[in-house]
């Protein structure tokens, strides 16, 4: 609890710091994180299996003992919004889920607790998805996040439009919070990356809806920014997203993304899916917003190729 | 032997309840769907149902199960009544539970003869029958002992059950067990729950005074199967050198059919439970071939007015009986009371029930809409029914509304009817996309209905099959009425029947292609805007073959570089 305090009132110190520059703070703390020697804003790599990529990405900023600490309670937020499989690519890829509870256990993690409010029957998107087994598998706890009876209501004083919600209680409760999704198409929201990934972790996304979808997502970030973001585009959904109708949808990239800056980490899948982040709604509302970096040239990126 | 049916009666029939209260109670989709299909196969009106609807569609038949009990009834009598109908052996059990509780009161259960109410009986049996030539099946729906049960378990029972778990979850939670997980409690409209928990009070109040006086009066397979009895091969009688007139089979006739001064049993009754052949100290009551009657003796005895010093009639004058026959005016009377009380008390809670349910369905609209309000009244032109049940007509006439796919769905999207279907539709399921939508490549509600009102699909005859058209009003969209993004409904659609195409700036807006739409109301349940959608799904009178969607191929080949 006190270590949550703590981190609770450096974010409220963020907020009310109106004469700092956001983003020189973010890049200070994420230095002070890599502080074993790896001041990378983001990783990039491309050319192997998903859980591959992600054992170089990670171990480029230091392991996952830089993220997590022993005896610390983790949630670890996939894709898993649809009845479809892995190759499909409506969901996150299950080896990378799997490898990151693994990695996560290994660094400590007291429990690691991997779920998503699914938008087809949970049941089934968690069986389809390949997620709930390659998670259980790690050792995760795999939860339900479609029974309202787990979202506690919570205020966004921050958001601009959003100003309250239901969280998820294990977001609520956990000391780190890894953001996974895939990167997809979306018909809705342009495109589906980190920051609309959040959307799973909420109760009421109909109000999102009625109510300024893009800037919603963007006032979502302001309430808990994940401690990590790993965009999984080893399979892309280029078009019919984000559920997607047969194969032609998908196209194989082998790429991956990983940073704690959730807007830079979307500016960077802006690119591999081929549009400008700054035409993207949420990714610019968010980075007027000050809430991460959306021009990656001012970036320490990390090119790995495996 | 014969002692021993009443025990083999009760494993039997108990494992039949708990297996078939088990199908409806079930909400982890753990059963699978061959096991509904076995269970349910010798389900009287379901079984009959399902011949004929599988013969009309000119389909194989497999649902042989009511000729089973045809012939099983042409042997022993109206064993289906006491082993496999899950409603009589509920009120079995009610009878026992009663008789506990007037064992704990020092008090004794007894039963004892009663008139047959044959007009009553009868007229039932042929309004029914008259009913089902004119293609209307609503009483039969509405009497019918399995359907009953299945409404009593799945409407009434299954809330309770779910909010039992809901409650274990949180105990296993605490100690740090995730193995169970919550679940959304099934909501029924509170006046559809109305005739379900009417129904049940008639029973309960019935086979706790009266034993199964439903069954013989009330229930057309209880007349239907009791017709044929009159006919069976074996029957129970009475041995005339062997009976003492103890009276002893007399009180453990749930039937009430023993009529030990005539000694005559009246074998339509009969449901064949075996309790008077335990209860026996001898053999004087007992399976026989049914026509080694002597007619001459029973004359004999049904002239002579029992005397008065018989065990039974000491026994009777000796204990403080229930034997709760409403004979006078006063008892009759207090039916009507009672179920005048039942349904006061049914619109009482259905309007409290009623007065929670617009902030339940409207979680969002606290927040206010201020931009995004519909205006045009926009609803669906009729209800879908669900894939595989080919027409409207053909589900109106086969479904029992046993409510088996309302359980088994996973999505929850089927809910029991209310007007949906007009009145005689009552309580048939619709397709309630206001609730849920229907899983793309599931098909569960057509592998387990048990009459044929819903028939088999594959997958591969699922993804094609066309329920219902989506209909889009423009003018209600959020993306027209407020300016901003959503696609919730082409987000949800598993054809892209509904897709986006460029609006203003930035802005992308639905687009429909009838063509390729399945109905499976996706689009309807995620659109966002109150207090109407603006995308709605009219379900179709005859179900359709959608068109196959299609892809276009990639034109860009992935990435060989870094795209920054």
């Amino acid at each position: 609890m006190k270590r949550r305090d703590f981190l609770k009132s450096i974010g409220a110190g963020f907020a009310v710091g109106t004469g700092f520059n956001f983003l020189s703070i973010e890049k200070a703390f994420g230095n002070t994180l890599a502080a074993s020697g790896a001041p990378y804003d983001l990783i990039a790599v491309m050319g192997g299996e998903p859980e591959v990529m992600f054992e170089k990405g990670i171990s480029a900023l230091g392991g996952m003992k830089n993220f997590v600490k022993a005896g610390q309670m983790v949630v670890v937020k996939p894709n898993i919004g649809w009845d479809k499989a892995p190759e499909l690519a409506a969901n996150t890829h299950p080896k990378l889920v799997g490898r990151i509870v693994q990695d996560c256990l290994a660094a400590g993690a007291k429990e690691v607790f991997v779920f998503d409010n699914t938008c087809d029957d949970w049941k089934k998107a968690y069986a389809t998805s390949g997620i709930e087994k390659a998670a259980k598998d790690a050792g995760a706890k795999v939860i339900t996040g479609n029974s309202e009876k787990n979202y506690k209501p919570v205020s966004i004083p921050q958001g601009k439009t959003l100003k309250s919600t239901k969280v998820h209680e294990k977001i609520l409760e956990c000391d780190v919070f890894i953001n996974v999704p895939i990167l997809k198409h979306h018909s809705g929201a342009q495109v589906t990356f980190a920051m609309k990934n959040l959307m799973g972790i909420v109760w009421d996304r109909r109000w999102w809806h009625r109510n300024n979808l893009q800037q919603c997502i963007a006032d979502m970030v302001t309430y808990r920014k994940p401690n990590l973001n790993i965009i999984d585009a080893y399979r892309v959904m280029k078009q019919n997203g984000p559920k997607g109708v047969s194969l032609n949808d998908v196209s194989l990239e082998k790429a991956q993304i990983i940073s704690s800056d959730i807007v830079a980490a979307d500016a960077a899948a802006a690119k591999i899916f081929g549009a400008e982040p700054e035409t993207i709604g949420h990714i610019k509302i968010a980075s007027e917003m000050g809430l991460g970096a959306i021009d990656l040239s001012k970036l320490n990126i990390n090119r790995i190729r495996v | 032997m014969q002692k021993h049916l009443k025990p083999i009666r009760r494993v039997i029939s108990i494992a039949m309840l708990v297996a078939i209260g088990f199908l409806f109670l079930d909400f982890s989709g753990a059963v699978p769907s061959s096991w509904f299909k076995g269970l349910t196969w010798l389900q009287f009106v379901p079984s009959l149902m399902h011949f004929c609807q599988t013969l009309g569609h000119g389909l194989a038949v497999t649902a042989y199960g009511f000729v089973v009990v045809l012939v099983l009834s042409l042997l022993f009598g109206r064993v289906y009544c006491s082993y496999l109908c899950p409603l009589g052996i509920l009120m079995d059990l009610l009878s026992w539970v009663s008789a506990k509780v007037h064992l704990i009161r020092k008090k004794k259960l007894r039963f004892r003869f009663a008139p047959p109410k044959t007009s009553l009986r009868y007229s039932i049996f042929i309004v029914v029958c008259l009913s089902l030539f004119t293609g209307n099946i609503f009483l039969i729906n509405l009497l019918e002992p399995y359907s009953n049960f299945g409404r009593f378990v799945s409407d009434l029972l299954r809330p309770l059950y779910m909010l039992g778990n809901n409650i274990f979850v949180r105990v296993f939670e605490a100690l740090g067990s995730y193995a169970l997980y919550p679940i959304t409690v099934a909501k029924t409209h509170p006046l559809a729950l109305l005739l379900p928990s009417g129904m049940l009070a008639l029973v309960i109040w019935l086979s706790l005074r009266r034993g199964r006086l439903y069954c013989n009066t009330v229930c057309p397979v209880g007349t239907l199967l009791g017709l044929l009895s009159k006919a069976s091969l074996y029957k129970i009688k009475f041995d005339a050198k062997e009976c003492n007139r103890c009276g002893n089979c007399v009180f453990v006739c749930k039937s009430q059919c023993i009529d030990l001064k005539k000694k005559e049993i009246d074998f339509s009754r009969c449901v064949g439970c075996g309790n008077c052949l335990g209860a026996c100290d001898k053999t004087g009551i007992r399976y026989a071939l049914g026509f080694s009657a002597k007619p001459k003796e029973k004359a004999e005895h049904a002239t002579q007015p029992s005397p008065p010093h018989t065990l039974a009639q000491h026994t009777l004058a000796q204990h403080n009986l229930t034997d709760g026959q409403p004979a006078d005016a006063s008892k009759r009377c207090f039916v009507l009371g009672s179920a005048f009380s039942i349904a006061a008390l049914g619109g009482l809670s259905a309007k409290a029930l009623a007065q929670n349910l617009p902030q339940e369905r409207s979680e969002g609209e606290a927040k206010g809409c201020e931009k995004g309000c519909s205006k045009i009244e926009v609803v669906a032109t009729r209800v879908a029914t669900p894939p595989g049940s080919r027409n409207q007509n053909h589900f109106a006439g086969a479904c029992t509304a046993c409510h088996l796919c309302v359980s088994a769905c996973p999505s929850g999207v089927l809910k029991p009817s209310l007007f949906e279907y007009g009145f005689w539709g009552m309580l048939q399921p619709f397709m309630d996309y206001n609730a849920k939508f229907c899983n793309y490549e599931c098909t569960r509600c057509t592998e387990v209905c048990p009459t044929g009102a819903i028939l088999p699909l594959t997958v591969e005859q699922k993804l094609t099959t066309q329920i219902g058209i989506v209909r889009f009003e423009r003018e209600n969209c959020v993306v027209v009425t407020a300016g901003t993004s959503c696609g919730a409904c082409s987000e949800h659609c598993p054809t892209k029947a509904v897709t986006m195409v460029p609006h203003e700036g930035e802005l992308t807006i639905p687009e429909i292609n009838p063509d390729i739409c399945i109905g499976c109301g996706a689009c309807e349940y995620a659109c966002p805007v109150t207090p109407y959608k603006a995308i709605v799904v009219d379900g179709l009178l005859e179900h359709k073959q959608a068109q196959k969607p299609t892809t276009e191929q990639l034109k860009e080949k992935p990435r060989e570089d870094f795209a920054f």
